[in-house]
């Protein structure tokens, strides 16, 4: 395949690729399993690596690709492979437990993405880059890894929504931008690895303090 | 020697810190710190006093420092006022650290090489108060001077009371310093420049200038402790060791007086006759309030902290009238009431440290803090009661002790207020000074009891048998202010002449004391209307007491019997039998009931076992304190409405505020 049909075909794959980030995104929204859950997230960290790696490869931004090896090591490999350790254990296999039923969220869900997409289109005129028109994907992405982390309330599923929200900066990044400077992208890239650990710390404390990761407990905590 | 005045300051400054960070080095070497350290810093006391001894007389000299940020240095200044506030500070806290050296004991509270470092930077950072030349440094010096005094306050720190204590020292204090910041703010009249030379040079507006006044005055006014803002000081005057109270009482208080006298009349110069007003009226109402609330307590260091406030009420008074006599162009008399403000700070300085020592000896030697568990004191502790006599008579303001001097002054400054253009003012002042010598009496009526309870009398429990002496370096500290006492009671014309170019540098006036027996006779205006001399009283006392004890020996031929004090003849006397001190301040609680929130139970007339309970409780702190503590409590409750324990309910907080904001920016 020459350089010219890659050229051709680049805007689609990306395009193709954001999709695929969102239609995830709302997997993971929709989830009960928490093996699942993590299996989910794997996989968009995957579909992110691929996509700033083809970004890199059509701009000529050759850093890129460095940031996608680091999104593959950490979040395709090394996030998922914690994330499984430390369900097993804690020995949750049960099904999440969510606040509103999973119909409620995903109508809300879609209702964020249109929002998503009137915010995101006049910034994305201005950008001038191959993958603008994902910005609002992008967006869409952090706002339901945040709706995530609102509506499911044991500690694990937020923690991951937490990490989503980080993979929605990631694209949002890599598309308007080109990706930030490598120096912030290390940066970023070590503190999702401390918060998660530092995440897992806490998993432990609640589970040791309340006997559940249900941090509905935490509300015992408020002051009377 | 170094170059100026000003360096020796800077270097004692220094010095203190130093013997500072050498206590933390070794914080638990007792022998150390109590043997070298505090010895140490009571001879760079003597240095500072010796300094600023010799250089109140030269003209101000003025440094900018190599200290500071960048474009902002640290400027310092020695003037006549600084040099007489130094001489205060170093001469008193000479005594007060010997006394320390010999009064902290092992294993109590903090650490002895922390208590060390706190204290000399406490020493240090009042030494730099009075020396700073901007606004900036002040304020950084002024606040170093809090905060160490809050963890002196606090150093026994196990207890909740004391704890409590120390917060509502540092709440009140830093009030003060938000009111000071921005008095300073309004003193630099838009200049943008906050060193003292540009405040002193521009002149404010009428308004801007009220504005400083009222707020150095709160600011300040919080620090004396002047009421409605004294509730810290009951508080945390009792609860410092003594060496610490006896520093707080006797100095710190004394660098408010000195930013007040700074602010007024250098950095605004020329006040209006109407602050004078309201300063006297404080200063009244606080002199009566502390003297009445003294009357009653049953703690003889929160006696001794009401009765700092009663003298910072007669110091305020003081500068009332400094600031109404100088708005009038009335230079002389001005001169005369800055005179005795001026001196009674340094006299309260002494007497009132000598006193707050003595109980922390007493404190030592009984474990007893209330009066109504001492008595008898002066067989088992004769230095201690003996020195604390000459406080005792200094502080009741009877000749020819230094407490006299300076009252009779500021009641020669009162009788002179008729001369003033304005009427209303003229009938004002006779009430004013009625009250002056309301308080007089009264103060000479607290310390009957603090006195007759604490050393007269026999002894209220068993153990006070078991009291022992102070120590040989508390001594020699109750000895130095006591010697203090007696020197300014004795040559008050030697005191007065440090004063004086202070009075010339404010009023453009000194007092005359010129004429053949100048330095005998202390004659404030002229020596037709009055006079005093102090050498004179003296003699006569001596005078009469050798001829009655002359008479004694003549007519009763010399027998001498030992018995029980007040027996009158009666053979069973026991400890019980003795007036309280509940019951010397009674007659006062019944007068001035009003002043009071009284809770009492009075027993019924059938109970087998009566108890009878009464409490005196301050009743500003009901009207003013607790309406404020309770807005807080509900206005915090309003905003726990917000704190609902749930992570997703704090997830919705910020999810919802992005989304608004996404909806805004667009």
């Amino acid at each position: 395949m020459s350089m010219a049909t890659l050229m051709h075909y680049a805007p689609q794959v990306i395009n193709l690729l954001a999709a695929l980030l969102l239609l995830l995104a709302f997997a993971m929204l929709a989830q009960r399993r928490i093996q699942l859950l993590i299996n989910l997230f794997a996989a968009q960290g995957l579909v992110l690596a691929a996509s700033a790696a083809l970004v890199g490869l059509v701009s000529g931004q050759h850093h890129l690709f460095v940031s996608a090896g680091i999104t593959l090591v950490l979040k395709v490999v090394v996030l998922p492979l914690i994330l499984h350790w430390l369900i097993r254990r804690l020995n949750v296999k049960w099904d999440v437990e969510t606040l509103f039923n999973i119909p409620t969220t995903m109508l809300i869900g879609i209702v964020l993405v249109i929002l998503a997409f009137n915010v995101a289109q006049p910034i994305s005129l201005l950008a001038g880059t191959v993958a603008r028109s994902t910005l609002g994907i992008a967006l869409a992405a952090i706002l339901l890894a945040f709706l995530m982390m609102i509506t499911r309330s044991k500690a694990v599923p937020q923690v991951i929504g937490f990490l989503a929200m980080e993979n929605g900066l990631f694209f949002a990044a890599t598309s308007a931008t080109y990706g930030i400077p490598m120096v912030v992208e290390f940066g970023v890239a070590l503190d999702v690895l401390v918060g998660a650990l530092i995440l897992g710390i806490f998993i432990f404390q609640i589970r040791e303090r309340f006997d559940s990761l249900d941090t509905r407990h935490l509300e015992k905590l408020k002051e009377q | 020697m170094l170059a100026s005045p000003l360096h020796d300051v800077l270097a004692c400054a220094l010095g203190w810190l130093a013997i500072g960070l050498v206590g933390v080095f070794q914080p638990r070497n007792f022998w150390l710190v109590t043997r070298v350290l505090f010895p140490l810093g009571a001879i760079i006391g003597l240095a500072i006093a010796a300094t600023a001894l010799a250089a109140i007389f030269s003209p101000p000299s003025s440094l900018v420092l190599p200290l500071g940020l960048p474009d902002l240095p640290f400027h310092a200044r020695v003037d006549a006022l600084s040099c007489f506030f130094l001489l205060l500070l170093g001469s008193v806290s000479a005594g007060v650290s010997v006394f320390a050296a010999g009064y902290f004991r092992r294993g109590e509270g903090t650490p002895p090489g922390l208590q060390c470092l706190y204290y000399h930077v406490f020493l240090s950072s009042m030494a730099l108060v009075l020396v700073a030349d901007d606004a900036y440094f002040f304020m950084v010096v002024w606040e170093t001077m809090a905060l160490s005094s809050f963890f002196l306050v606090t150093s026994d720190h196990g207890s909740a009371e004391i704890r409590r204590a120390g917060f509502l020292y540092l709440l009140i204090a830093h009030l003060g310093a938000i009111a000071i910041l921005l008095c300073f703010g309004a003193l630099q009249s838009g200049t943008g420049n906050y060193t003292f030379e540009t405040m002193r040079a521009v002149q404010p507006t009428p308004l801007w200038a009220t504005a400083a006044f009222l707020l150095a005055l709160v600011g300040f006014g919080a620090k004396a402790g002047i009421v409605p803002l004294h509730v810290w000081l009951p508080e945390a005057h009792p609860a410092a060791p003594s060496p610490v109270s006896a520093l707080m009482s006797a100095v710190m208080l004394k660098t408010a007086i000195y930013g007040l006298l700074r602010v007024t009349f250098d950095l605004i110069g020329w006040p209006l006759w109407w602050w004078g007003v309201v300063a006297l009226v404080i200063g009244l109402v606080s002199a009566l309030f502390g003297i009445v609330f003294a009357a009653v307590q049953t703690d003889m260091k929160r006696l001794l902290a009401y009765s700092s406030i009663e003298n910072i009420g007669l110091v305020m008074a003081g500068f009332g009238l400094t600031i109404l006599f100088k708005a009038f162009s009335m230079g002389a008399l001005a001169a005369l009431a800055l005179t005795a403000t001026l001196y009674h700070c340094l006299n309260h300085a002494f007497f009132k440290s000598l006193l707050f020592l003595a109980t922390g000896s007493v404190l030592h030697a009984t474990r007893e803090r209330s009066l109504g568990k001492l008595g008898g004191l002066i067989h088992r502790m004769p230095w201690v009661a003996w020195t604390a006599l000459v406080g005792t008579i200094a502080i009741a303001g009877l000749p020819p002790l230094n407490g006299f001097v300076s009252e009779w002054l500021l009641l020669q400054a009162f009788l002179f207020t008729p001369g003033l253009p304005h009427s209303y003012l003229n009938m004002l002042v006779p009430v004013a000074a009625a009250m002056i010598a309301l308080t007089a009496a009264l103060s000479g009526y607290v310390m009957v009891k603090f006195y007759g309870v604490v050393f007269l009398g026999q002894p209220r429990e068993a153990k006070l048998a078991e009291a022992h002496d102070a120590g040989i370096r508390e001594r020699i500290g109750l000895l130095w202010l006591a010697a203090g006492c007696v020197v300014l009671g004795l040559a008050p014309v030697a005191a007065i002449g440090l004063i004086d170019p202070i009075a010339r540098a404010f009023t453009g006036h000194g007092l005359a004391l010129g004429g053949a027996a100048g330095w005998l006779m202390l004659a404030p205006i002229s020596a037709e209307r009055a006079a005093y001399s102090p050498l004179a009283v003296l003699l006569m006392i001596a005078l009469l007491v050798t001829i009655a004890w002359l008479s004694v020996r003549l007519f009763y031929h010399g027998r001498m019997r030992r018995t029980a004090a007040w027996g009158c003849g009666f053979p069973h006397l026991d400890a019980r039998m003795q007036d309280t001190a509940e019951g010397f301040g009674q007659p006062v609680s019944v007068v001035f009931e009003p002043f009071f929130r009284v809770d009492q139970a009075v027993p019924s007339p059938f109970d087998a076992k009566p108890r009878y309970r009464q409490s005196l409780d301050d009743r500003l702190w009901h009207w003013l304190y607790l309406p404020v503590v309770r807005a807080v409590d509900k206005a915090t409750a309003l905003v726990t409405v917000l704190q609902r324990g749930r992570i997703s309910v704090y997830l919705m907080y910020s999810f919802a505020t992005l989304l608004v904001l996404l909806l805004f920016v667009r």
